[in-house]
């Protein structure tokens, strides 16, 4: 059996043709990923297998609070769904990735989301920035069994502030004798979540509304139009400042606040491809099928525009990552004792020369996620256009 | 009552080059289960007469104008408000367009799209549309239906594009279908294929279709009767046979003595001199006198009536001066044999 476990990829893949063996079997679920590693497929089975050893360590390390977790608050609630979500679906790849090699011959049909998705694939940096980007999220899924400490504890103001990074303290203490890394982790929760939502929201009113007023044309394209213009003609960030500074600072506000100043540029980005897409003949063919307006928007413009919406929704997130830890390190953010990158940014900008770890780990997060959102999001262009596909 | 009837069917354009009557007083009528053909030169008018009919001119800068009149079962179509011809459409008249891929929406699959004009006019629910769906697909003679239920537009052939297309229009039991050019992207074969699908279907159904395109070699093969149309009106109209055998109109003639034949091998392709007048300016008599060899003072004066030319209660008409001067015009063309 072991020597069917060690060997190498080629004489793995000739000798698994026929049958599964049963000591396979086994490390499939014990290490998922593993497997897919010996085989030679470094990227997806090390991360598979890197993320599955991670899932493992939380019961291992955190047993009270996953436990605890099922009566516990909604935000230990979600850990543990997401906990448990991410075990089945590693456990499910891995067994399907060992019936997909068992019948190596099958060729289907490919749709064009999976020509999309092997030439994604293709691309090392790519699908290194959508793993980040997994990791991030999980993270600050499951940022309440991953961190040390409690985020807004503070240790004693005598003995336990500022101090350097070490075991006890991985990312060190802030001036209020904080744990760094604990915030960090909870911070990314805000930022993520503010990204996700706020480009949700964005992307949502602009794709309804540059579909409407592309499809539709004449006078509402006309005042649609204006109206965007009016409103990118505004500095965004004057505006936000001016409209958190006027209600109390939330993190509801900053959401929509971020969402609902970011609508005019997918809606311009849509409302292009509508132009072009309402005068393809299946538009036509749809209206001589009597098919309504609304449908057609609805049903066969706005599932042709998704492409590029989705390109700009990931770099958007990024964009919205930076804007709102940059409101946050002016204050008009995510408001204390709540860990935001932003905000921990500012906290320790006073003391950049005596404690460099405040400022640095939050800021260098920040800068992983936004270019892992960029990278991913050029990769996702590349392989989703047929044109830049090599 | 003939199933579709139109009167003095005028569809003119603004333009910055001035009005453009693209179709100037169109006339005909289509009988339950006939296949009418309309022939005609790219410009003449034939897509925008199938396009007034469906009510899918675009407007601006296209319109339908006053006086003119669509009428399916004696129902008047014209000025019809926008849902309720949304209702005729897909339901009572169908279309099929020339591009087969182009129709198709790219991201649905072919399943997909049938299933949906199903659902919203037959009011199917979701397990019978698919069933009826897969029928439509194999009663329009694609092989392997229920594989290619599920399969996206690119990854079919033209032909079978266009199959799919048909079996969208039928989807809904129309009265009437159109079909615009729909051989023009296909190749030879696969162009026999859809017609013989297209007799077949009309055939079973007992619907009626109006094809229009700018081969006389298709109308030969599905038509009853034929309209051809230039410059925005029917110049001639009749049976095949008519058309065919003893065409009255010399723009017709020119249609037929244009096409190559066999049997002239070698021979210089005759053509029709000059170009189809500037729709925005139609000169004031004849729109064919300037490029026709047989045009007298007459022709350029005025503009001839659509007349019957084989006696009174015959269907055959032509719109020509000739029609007048039968012993002259026997003189100059009595010799050529059909095609």
């Amino acid at each position: 059996m072991s020597s069917t476990l060690w060997s190498t990829p080629v004489s793995a893949m000739t000798e698994s043709s026929d049958r599964l063996l049963p000591g396979r079997a086994v490390l499939t679920f014990v290490l998922p990923g593993l497997s897919q590693l010996m085989r030679g497929r470094i990227a997806s089975g090390g991360f598979v297998l890197l993320l599955w050893l991670g899932f493992a360590w939380i019961p291992i390390m955190r047993w009270e609070r996953v436990t605890g977790a099922i009566s516990g608050p909604w935000d230990h609630q979600l850990a543990l769904i997401t906990w448990i979500l991410g075990v089945t679906m590693i456990l499910l790849w891995s067994f399907l990735q060992e019936r997909r090699e068992k019948t190596f011959h099958t060729i289907s049909t490919r749709s064009q989301w999976s020509l999309a998705w092997r030439a994604f694939g293709k691309s090392k940096v790519a699908v290194a920035s959508a793993m980040t980007v997994v990791v991030f999220y999980l993270v600050a899924l499951l940022a309440p069994f991953l961190a040390p400490f409690d985020p807004a504890a503070q240790g004693s103001l005598l003995t336990e502030r500022m101090l350097a990074p070490s075991l006890l303290h991985p990312l060190g203490t802030d001036q209020f004798a904080r744990d760094v890394l604990s915030r960090a982790l909870y911070g990314a929760r805000i930022s993520l979540t503010i990204g996700f939502v706020a480009v949700s929201i964005s992307m949502t009113i602009g794709t309804l509304l540059g579909a409407t007023s592309g499809f539709l044309g004449g006078k509402v394209d006309a005042v649609v139009m204006r109206f965007v213009d009016m409103v990118i003609s505004f500095p965004r960030l004057v505006l936000l400042i001016a409209i958190i500074a006027f209600f109390e600072p939330s993190i509801f506000l900053i959401v929509a606040v971020l969402g609902l100043t970011q609508w005019p540029q997918p809606t311009r980005l849509v409302r292009g491809e509508v132009l072009s897409l309402r005068e393809r003949e299946f538009i036509q063919a749809g209206r001589a099928l009597g098919f309504s307006r609304a449908r057609l928007i609805l049903r066969h413009i706005i599932p042709n525009t998704l492409v590029p919406v989705i390109v700009a929704a990931t770099l958007g997130i990024g964009d919205t990552i930076v804007l709102e830890a940059g409101l946050s390190f002016l204050g008009l953010g995510v408001q204390p004792p709540t860990a935001s990158w932003g905000t921990m940014v500012a906290d320790g900008r006073d003391n950049l020369l005596g404690a460099w770890w405040i400022s640095t780990f939050p800021g260098l997060a920040i800068v992983f996620i936004v270019l892992s959102f960029n990278l991913a999001g050029d990769g996702l262009r590349d392989a989703l256009d047929p044109r830049l596909r090599s | 009552m003939p199933l579709l009837e139109i009167e003095d069917l005028r569809t003119y354009f603004s333009t910055d080059a001035g009005t453009v009557r693209a179709v100037d007083g169109v006339s005909f009528e289509v009988e339950e289960g006939e296949t009418v053909g309309i022939v005609g030169e790219s410009g003449c008018g034939k897509t925008v007469t199938s396009l007034s009919i469906m009510g899918l001119v675009p407007d601006p800068p296209g319109r339908v104008m006053t006086g003119s009149s669509i009428r399916l079962r004696g129902r008047e179509l014209v000025g019809l408000g926008k849902n309720e011809i949304r209702r005729i459409r897909g339901n009572e008249i169908a279309i099929v367009f020339q591009e087969p891929l182009t129709s198709l929406n790219p991201v649905f699959t072919v399943g997909n799209q049938i299933h949906e004009a199903l659902v919203l006019h037959r009011k199917l629910g979701r397990s019978d549309a698919r069933r009826v769906a897969i029928e439509l697909l194999k009663e329009v003679g694609i092989p392997e239906p229920d594989q290619r239920f599920s399969e996206y537009p690119h990854q079919l052939s033209g032909g079978m594009q266009q199959r799919v297309m048909i079996a969208m229009a039928l989807s809904c039991e129309p009265d009437l279908l159109i079909a615009d050019e729909p051989t023009t992207a296909l190749d030879v074969t696969i162009q026999a294929q859809i017609l013989e699908l297209l007799a077949d279907l009309k055939d079973r159904r007992g619907m009626a279709v109006l094809l229009i395109t700018h081969d006389l070699g298709v109308i030969a093969e599905v038509c009853n009767r034929v309209l051809v149309m230039y410059a925005g009106q029917i110049v001639e109209s009749g049976t095949v046979e008519e058309i065919f055998l003893r065409p009255q109109h010399p723009y017709t003639e020119g249609l037929l003595t244009s096409l190559p034949r066999i049997s002239a091998a070698g021979a210089r392709l005759r053509t029709i001199h000059g170009a189809v007048p500037d729709p925005a300016s139609w000169p004031e008599g004849c729109r064919f006198a300037s490029r026709c060899s047989h045009a007298w003072d007459r022709c350029m004066a005025t503009m001839p009536l659509l007349l019957q030319s084989d006696g009174e209660g015959s269907g055959h008409s032509a719109r020509c001066w000739l029609q007048d001067l039968p012993l002259s015009r026997k003189d100059q063309k009595g010799t050529r044999a059909p095609p």
